[in-house]
C-alpha cells in the first residue's frame, strides 16, 4: 500500500503575522493532517494558527522559466522609493 | 542560474532546480540515513522511559525521545523533496539496504546511559549537524536548523543527569563513570572513518553538502568535551588525552575503527534487536494505516456525492 | 479516623494515579506507533497525563501533610496503596485497544475536569481548568481514530469493535461512589455516555452489551497487571534509597 499523502504545513506564529511554511507531514486526510501538524510543529508554542495544504495541490513556478518570470522585474527600479531624489530637509515623504 | 554557479556563489539548491544525479543520490542517501538514525535512536533512550527514576526525568525523557521522532519526520520530508517516498525509504531501512548511525546499536544498560547519550551522542550529533544548517541543499539545511534548535536541550539534559549522578551516592557515581567508559569511543566513531579513509568526503565537500572533514569535526568534539568531563568530575577512558599547546587542541588516542566497521556490518550488540523493533512497529501498524486510507477514500466519495 | 483533608487527599490521589498509570502505559507507544506522526501525538498525550499526575500527586502529598513529594508517592507506594481504576492499568499493545481506552478515559476526564474546574477547592479547580483543555484534545484524537478504525477496512472494523468490547467493562468503575469525591461520580455517567455514544455510532460500531468488571482500584484492589507496571516503574528509584536524580 502507498503511504498516506503528503501535506505542507503553514504556521502563524503570532497574531499579526502571516502563515509561514514550516515543513510537511503525512496524513490520511485533512482532519488528521491538521491534528498531526499541531502535534509535530507546535509543541514549543510555535503557533496560534495552522494551515495544511495537500502537497499535490500546490502549483509551483518552474525553475526553468525563472528568467522569463522574474528577470523582467530587474530593471523596474522606479518601483522602489529609493529611486527618487528628495531635497535635503523634506520630511514625511 | 546553473548548478555550478549556484554552488560557487554559496547559493542554495532548491527542490525543482536542475542538479547532477550524483548530487541528488548522495543527498537522498545521506538524508535518509540521517532520518533513519533519528528514529532508530528513539529506542535506546525509549528503553528507559518506563523506568526513569523520577517523574521529572520521565517527562524530560518522553519529550526528548518525542523530539527524535520529530527529527526523523523533518528529515524524511526533506528527502521527499528529492522525489523519493518515505514509504520507500522505510522499506530500505527495514530490509537493511540503508543504514543508520552505528551508535544506536549499543545497549542502554543503566540509567546513566541515558545521561551519556544526551551528553555525548547528542553532543556529537550537534557538532555534526550545526554545519549542515549551511548545507547547499535548501530543504536539508532548513530541516537541520529546526533540528539544531530542538537539540539544544537534549545535550544539556544529558549533562545534567550525569552531573547529578557524579555528585550523588558512590553507586550513582560508578554508574555514571561506567556509562561514559562505554559511550566515549563509540561517540568518537560517530564522525565516521578518518579522512584518508573516507572516499566520498571530498565530493561532498565540493558540493557543499559537507562543510568540514570527519577528523576536523571529531577534533572539535574532543576539544569541547574534555573540559565538560572535568566539570562532571568524570574520566574519559583515554589516557592519551592531553592539551597540545602547539596545536591548540587536545591530543587523543587512536579510535579503533575495526569496531565501527564490525558494527556497520551488523555485528554490534543490538543491530538485530533495533531493526526487529522498528519492523515490528511498522508491521503492527499496517492495519491502522490501511484503515485510515480506506476511511479517507470513503469520505471523499461521500463528500463528492453530497 | 478520617479527616476531611485525608478523604480529599485520597480522592485526589485516585485522580493522580489514574493519570500516572495511564501516562506510564502511553509511554510504551513512543517508537512503536503505526506512523511517525502518531509517535509524536501519543507522546504529547502521555506528557499531558504525566503533567496532570505530577500536579495532583504534589497536591495529594500536601493534603496528607507528611511531607511526601510527587516522587515519594509515585515510587514508594505498593500495589495496595495505588488508587487508580482498572481501566488504565492493564497492559496494552494494540492500537485499537489504546484508542478505545483513551476514548473512554478522556471522555470521563473531560466531564470530570469540567466539573472540578468550578469546584470550591482553588487548587483542584486550577489543575482541572488547565487539564480540561488537554483532555479535550485527547478525546478528539481518540474519537478521530475510533471513527477511522471503525469505519475503515473490514479488518479494522472487527478489531475496533473487539477493542471496544474489551475496554467497555471497565467504564462502570468510574461512576461508582468514592469517599471524599468533590464531584459525584454517578452524576458524570450520562454526560460521559453522551460524549462516547455518538462517536461509536459514527464509527459504525455497536455499544457493547457487556457486564461491568469487578473493579476496586479506588480501594487499592487491582488486577495482577498493576504489580508488574509498578515493579518496572519503581525498581530503579527503590534500588537507591534516598538518592537524588
Ligand atoms: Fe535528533
Ligand atoms: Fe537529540
Amino acid at each position: 500500500m502507498r503511504d498516506w499523502p503528503l501535506w505542507e504545513v503553514f504556521v502563524r506564529s503570532r497574531r499579526g503575522l502571516s502563515h509561514v511554511h514550516v515543513g510537511s507531514l503525512h496524513a490520511p486526510d485533512a482532519e488528521m493532517a491538521l491534528r498531526n501538524a499541531r502535534d509535530v510543529y507546535t509543541r514549543r508554542q510555535e503557533g496560534v494558527s495552522l494551515w495544511v495544504v495537500p502537497a499535490a495541490e500546490i502549483v509551483a513556478s518552474d525553475p526553468g522559466e525563472r528568467d522569463a518570470f522574474f528577470d523582467p522585474a530587474d530593471d523596474k527600479v522606479y518601483r522602489h522609493p529609493t529611486f527618487y531624489n528628495v531635497p535635503e530637509g523634506v520630511e514625511h515623504l | 542560474m546553473d548548478f555550478d554557479d549556484l554552488l560557487a556563489g554559496d547559493g542554495r539548491v532548491e527542490p525543482r532546480d536542475e542538479m547532477p544525479d550524483g548530487y541528488r543520490r548522495t543527498l537522498v542517501r545521506q538524508i535518509a540515513q540521517h532520518a533513519h538514525s533519528e528514529i532508530i535512536g528513539m529506542q535506546p533512550e525509549g528503553n528507559w522511559i518506563s523506568r526513569a527514576p523520577s517523574l521529572r526525568r520521565k517527562a524530560i525523557l518522553m519529550a526528548k525521545v518525542q523530539d527524535e521522532a520529530g527529527h526523523g519526520l523533518y528529515l524524511y520530508a526533506a528527502a521527499e523533496t528529492l522525489g523519493v517516498d518515505r514509504e520507500d525509504l522505510l522499506d530500505q531501512l527495514h530490509t537493511g539496504r540503508q543504514k543508520y548511525s552505528s551508535i544506536f546499536n549499543y545497549p542502554t544498560l543503566t540509567w546513566a546511559d541515558v545521561g551519556a547519550i544526551g551528553w555525548l551522542v547528542d553532543g556529537a550529533a550537534i557538532v555534526n549537524q550545526v554545519p549542515l544548517c549551511r548545507c547547499s541543499y535548501g530543504p536539508y539545511a532548513r530541516a537541520m536548523v529546526r533540528v539544531c534548535k530542538e537539540e539544544s536541550f537534549h545535550q544539556r539534559q544529558g549533562f545534567e543527569i550525569l552531573h547529578t549522578l557524579s555528585h550523588g551516592t558512590p553507586a550513582q557515581r560508578a554508574m555514571a563513570q561506567d556509562a561514559v567508559d562505554r559511550y566515549w569511543w563509540p561517540s568518537l566513531m560517530m564522525f565516521g572513518p578518518p579522512d584518508d579513509d573516507s572516499p566520498n568526503s571530498a565530493q561532498s565537500m565540493a558540493w557543499g553538502i559537507k562543510r568540514f572533514s570527519n577528523d576536523d569535526l571529531r577534533q572539535r568534539f574532543v576539544d569541547m568535551t574534555v573540559p565538560q568531563a572535568e566539570a562532571l568530575g568524570l574520566t574519559l577512558p583515554d589516557p592519551e588525552i592531553r592539551w597540545n599547546e602547539e596545536r591548540g587542541h587536545y591530543d587523543f588516542g587512536t579510535v579503533d575503527f575495526t569496531e565501527l566497521f564490525e558494527v556497520i556490518k551488523g555485528n554490534g550488540p543490538c543491530n538485530q534487536q533495533r531493526l526487529a523493533h522498528r519492523v515490528g512497529a511498522h508491521e503492527d501498524g499496517a492495519w491502522v494505516r490501511e484503515a485510515a486510507s480506506a476511511y479517507a477514500a470513503k469520505q471523499a466519495v461521500r463528500e463528492g456525492a453530497a | 479516623m478520617s479527616t476531611p483533608s485525608k478523604t480529599l487527599g485520597d480522592y485526589v490521589l485516585g485522580l493522580a494515579d489514574d493519570a500516572l498509570v495511564s501516562a506510564q502505559r502511553m509511554g510504551w507507544w513512543i517508537s512503536r506507533a503505526p506512523q511517525l506522526e502518531e509517535d509524536l501525538a501519543l507522546a504529547n498525550i502521555g506528557l499531558d497525563q504525566l503533567g496532570q499526575a505530577r500536579t495532583l500527586l504534589s497536591y495529594a502529598g500536601q493534603l496528607e501533610g507528611d511531607g511526601r513529594t510527587e516522587d515519594d508517592l509515585a515510587y514508594l507506594r505498593d500495589e495496595r496503596e495505588f488508587r487508580n481504576v482498572w481501566l488504565v492499568e492493564r497492559a496494552q499493545s494494540d492500537f485499537g485497544v489504546t484508542m478505545a481506552r483513551l476514548l473512554l478515559f478522556a471522555a470521563w476526564q473531560s466531564e470530570l475536569y469540567a466539573a472540578l474546574a468550578s469546584c470550591p477547592d482553588p487548587t483542584l479547580a486550577g489543575v482541572a481548568g488547565k487539564a480540561v483543555k488537554e483532555v479535550a484534545y485527547h478525546l478528539d484524537h481518540a474519537a478521530r481514530w475510533v471513527v477511522r478504525l471503525g469505519d475503515g477496512t473490514e479488518e479494522s472494523h472487527q478489531r475496533m469493535q473487539a477493542a471496544l468490547d474489551a475496554e467497555w467493562p471497565y467504564l462502570d468503575e468510574l461512576f461508582r461512589p468514592v469517599e471524599g469525591a468533590v464531584v459525584d461520580p454517578a452524576s458524570l455517567h450520562p454526560l460521559v455516555l453522551a460524549r462516547i455514544e455518538p462517536v461509536v455510532a459514527e464509527a459504525t460500531l455497536e455499544v457493547p452489551q457487556v457486564a461491568p468488571a469487578r473493579g476496586g482500584g479506588r480501594a487499592g484492589l487491582h488486577t495482577e497487571e498493576l504489580g508488574y507496571l509498578l515493579a518496572e516503574m519503581q525498581h530503579l528509584h527503590r534500588s537507591h534509597p534516598g538518592a537524588t536524580w
